[in-house]
């Protein structure tokens, strides 16, 4: 009997192991029906909807038929522009404490955490700080305060870039070999100009990847721009200006009730997507393929 | 003791002269009286200290920026939600107004300044349980198959996917969840639940929109999964091989080795990912801002309209109508904020105390 | 052109680990010193206390007088000025990896500022030939990375890119460990025709090269330096007997 009671169980053991090996390719598949549903979408209602007019002309007022969002492309250029000169360098220079100057101090595991942590905000509350430290209060003598503006969002997108640069910034300067370090320091160079043209050349290719999810990252955020740019249905390069963006357009258009304006909503959202698809598969071929290629 | 020495094999002619008072002549004769033009060049350089000095002094301000980034929000949000925190207190979080003229229950008037944030908290709570209840098996299994069983030639492309997957921007998947995903459940899906679940009243027959709590679930599910996986990968992955090998030598299946060796080591880092999730879930504004319905209500039936802290701000905040209204909405913010950092700092130090010691990975 | 080295009472840490007690030596312009013992003596601490790369580890520190000709290196100058005048030749080849041969060698001169462009090319053509590696690299000095090259030629491209800053002294810490055979015969015959020109100091745990190589040796055991004398002297009639166990072989 303990001989058919152990075939039992061992039965049982083997199902178990196939039942879940069912279950886990089940899971994969569910989650991958909704992205090939979500870019099949976007990929037939998009290049539909898509024409020259989409990028060289702005929005026309509802009724009219045609119009595009060529003021909403170059209006998410310029913030992501403003967002980089604030992101890029702070993040950069975070990172570089965290990997040359900070190694294992408590400092440092301090400013990690908060970088984690920043990261998690939501980007609501990032909007709504924006909004508190620019656009609300007008300050005597300061450009760009008391009133909505490109500026106030670039700031916003700014910010949240900071973590991510920083982070990956850190990782691969920890990446570079120590020797090489010191192959500087041993020639007499200044530390400064060891950690800029050394630690941090080497490690550029990893960097610049960092900043690209960064910017992709950001490039599709709406919600810190509903209260800080506004939108604008114009040409804008003004910083001092409400300005439009394309994931705002995206939204205000999705949620209109004109089919027109729909379709130029999935048009808007094929461009932004293709734009994010590249960048995370630059960044992807990047570190595939090694980001210290040759480095020891 | 002469005599031992010579073993090792050197002969005598090998080794140099010593250098004595006698070559000191002939050094005499090789030595420039100049030094080369780069020597003199390199000797004439300073030390450059205070570059240097300025140069870390540089690096450190940015790091602190970091810390002054989050102390900023925190300040202004603090200042601005003053004008609310002083009138409502801590019932802004919880409490009912009657409205004197209807003698309706209300939560949310800006018309007549009725402020609580009731609903919105609600509404948050219930999509993300909806959402983690939609994603944690899903993304535990695609972790699972992506770490434990899948073949070589298809993790890649897999990871890469669920990459996507995080990338999409909140707006798309707002834009395509109220166009297709909308209409689905409100088509075949929300009857069906009404059908045979409707007798426990969370699923009732009064909203012919499909927008609403679950609608919100749904698509939030869709957001954190690829988080939650790719997390739940990363401790999944910093278990140690060693642990895998010893519960196989005891004859388990894989099943059983990866619930003894690999989640049983893994779970706090799952639990932290999952957290994560949680914290994603929250404060994502924009898909759920076009699919929850927008009204600041409490209704039992998850096919109900309703609203979250995330997306009242979004919906309100630029026609806000009058200063205690926004700052009613700031005080969501800040609410929001502080929850956020809390659930963020618990994923952060449940994650790390699995992958500690494991090298850095690029998320 | 070499200048001596005067050693006098010099201590170094690691962290509480006193590495290096109390050494004293005069090493000899112009010519080679070997540095013996086993692994962890603190030889190589030693030569990394010449050109104070010891104090770029945070927990390190070190005491004592190191003159280099009439410089009291730790007392009248800092740090970065020391290592322009000390050259260093690492244990593995270290070349930058993100740099053509031409810019590894330049680079000490590069990054300190240096621009004159025909001098440069002067520099880099000379500081290969004198490394031996010139008739190897002359075609592709700004095509090929300094990585892509064999361990061998990456080291030789290391002293190429010491000697090209003039050094007055060049310090080696194993410079051969890490290289195959005929690799570590080229660098050993470098040394031979540089140390004319260098104060040369070079760490090794290999005895035949030292003896090979050097007119000096020392010899160094738990921190100290037991014996330092003409290489014969050392390898032959030992005053010590502790120099003695370890050149027969009866330890390390």
């Amino acid at each position: 009997m303990s001989s058919d009671a152990f075939q039992f169980r061992s039965r049982m053991r083997s199902f178990t192991d196939r039942l879940v090996t069912a279950l886990a390719i089940l899971a994969t598949l569910i989650v991958i029906a909704p992205l090939v549903a979500i870019f099949v979408y976007l990929l037939y209602m998009g290049t539909s909807s898509l024409n020259l007019d989409f990028f060289i002309k702005t929005p026309v007022p509802v009724g009219e038929t045609g119009g595009g969002m060529a003021n909403a492309i170059l209006g998410s250029g310029i913030l992501l522009g403003v967002a980089s000169v604030i992101g890029v360098p702070i993040g950069i220079g975070a990172g570089i404490f965290l990997a040359e100057f900070g190694r294992g101090g408590k400092l440092a595991l301090a400013i990690r955490f908060t970088a984690d942590v920043l990261n998690g905000v939501p980007s609501i509350v990032m909007g709504l700080a924006a909004y508190a430290l620019i656009v609300a209060p007008k300050i005597p003598f300061l450009p760009f305060t008391g009133h909505f503006s490109a500026f106030s969002g670039g700031v916003a997108l700014g910010f949240m870039m900071i973590p991510t640069v920083c982070r990956t910034t850190e990782e691969m300067l920890l990446m570079v070999p120590h020797a090489v370090r010191e192959a500087a320091l041993g020639l007499g160079v200044p530390n400064w100009r060891s950690v800029l043209s050394i630690t941090v050349k080497t490690a550029s290719p990893g960097i610049i990847t960092g900043c690209m999810l960064a910017f992709a990252r950001v490039a599709g955020e709406t919600a810190p721009l509903i209260f800080t740019v506004l939108g604008n249905q114009f040409w804008s390069t003004n910083l001092n200006q409400p300005i439009a963006a394309l994931p705002l357009q995206i939204y205000v258009y999705a949620m209109s009730p004109y089919d027109d304006w729909h379709r130029l909503a999935w048009a808007g959202s094929l461009v932004l997507i293709v734009l994010i698809v590249l960048a995370v598969s630059l960044v992807r071929y990047v570190t595939s393929r090694g980001v210290l290629k040759g480095a020891s | 003791m002469n005599a031992k020495v010579p073993d090792i094999h050197i002969s005598q002619a090998q080794f140099q002269p010593e250098p004595d008072s006698t070559s000191g002549q002939a050094l005499a004769e090789i030595a420039p009286a100049e030094p080369s033009a780069v020597r003199k060049y390199l000797l004439s350089l300073g030390s450059s200290a205070n570059t240097d000095r300025a140069f870390a002094w540089l690096m450190l301000l940015c790091g602190l920026s970091i810390f002054a980034i989050v102390a900023l929000i925190a300040f202004e949000l603090v200042v601005r939600s003053q004008l609310s925190l002083h009138k409502f207190g801590l019932g802004f979080f919880y409490q009912v107004f009657t409205d004197p003229d209807t003698h309706m229950q209300t939560f949310w008037d800006p018309v007549n300044s009725y402020f609580g944030a009731r609903p919105f908290i609600y509404g948050t709570l219930v999509s993300s349980f909806l959402a983690l209840l939609m994603a944690i098996p899903l993304a535990v299994g695609l972790a699972i198959f992506l770490t434990e069983m899948c073949p070589k030639a298809l993790r890649g492309p897999l990871a890469f996917i669920t990459e996507l997957l995080a990338a999409i921007p909140s707006v798309i998947y707002g834009l395509w969840a109220v166009f297709v995903l909308v209409p689905l459940l409100r088509e075949h899906v929300n009857p069906l639940l009404i059908k045979t679940l409707g007798w426990t009243g969370f699923f009732d027959d009064t909203n012919p929109t499909g927008l609403g709590y679950l609608s919100a679930g749904v698509i939030l599910a869709i957001m954190i999964l690829p988080i939650i996986s790719s997390l739940t990968r990363e401790v999944m992955t910093a278990v140690p091989h060693s642990q895998r090998e010893a519960v196989l030598a005891l004859g388990a299946t894989r099943w059983e080795m990866i619930r003894m060796g690999v989640l049983r080591n893994a779970r706090i880092g799952i639990v932290g990912a999952i957290i994560l999730g949680l914290g994603r879930a929250l404060g994502e504004t924009m898909a759920v801002a076009m699919v929850i319905g927008a009204t600041p209500e409490i209704h039992r039936s998850l096919l109900a309209n309703g609203s979250s802290m995330a997306t009242v701000i979004a919906n309100e905040y630029a026609e806000a109508i009058s200063d205690i209204h926004l700052s009613a909405l700031t005080e969501i913010g800040l609410a929001l904020f502080v929850v956020t950092i809390i659930v963020n700092a618990l994923a952060q130090v449940l994650i790390w105390a699995v992958t500690r010691g494991t090298p850095a990975q690029t998320r | 052109m070499g200048v001596g080295i005067e050693v006098i009472n010099l201590n170094a840490w690691y962290g509480t680990n006193h590495t290096l007690q109390d050494i004293n030596l005069n090493i000899p312009a112009n010519h080679a010193t070997a540095l013996i013992g086993p692994s962890g003596c603190g030889k190589s601490t030693f030569v990394r206390c010449i050109n104070r790369m010891h104090e770029t580890n945070p927990i390190a520190r070190a005491t004592g007088i190191v003159r280099i000709g009439d410089l009291d290196i730790y007392k009248d100058a800092k740090p970065v000025q020391i290592r322009r005048r000390v050259g260093m030749v690492f244990q593995r080849p270290n070349p930058f990896p993100t740099m053509s041969i031409y810019d590894n060698v330049a680079a000490g001169l590069k990054l300190n500022g240096y621009s004159n462009r025909r001098s440069l090319d002067e520099i880099v053509e000379r500081s290969l030939k004198n490394s031996a590696l010139w008739d190897e690299v002359k075609d592709d000095l700004k095509k090929k990375s300094g990585a892509s090259l064999s361990g061998g030629q990456q080291q030789r491209l290391c002293i190429a890119r010491a000697l090209a800053v003039d050094p007055e002294v060049l310090l080696m810490d194993e410079p051969a460990s890490a290289l195959d055979p005929v690799s570590t015969s080229k660098i050993e015959d470098l040394i031979f025709q540089l140390k004319s020109q260098y104060t040369i100091v070079i760490v090794t745990h290999n005895m035949q090269q030292a003896a090979r190589v050097a007119e000096k040796t020392g010899f160094f055991l738990n921190g100290r330096m037991v014996e330092f004398d003409s290489t014969h002297k050392i390898f032959t009639n030992p005053s010590d007997k502790r120099t003695e166990d370890y050149i027969t072989g009866r330890f390390g």
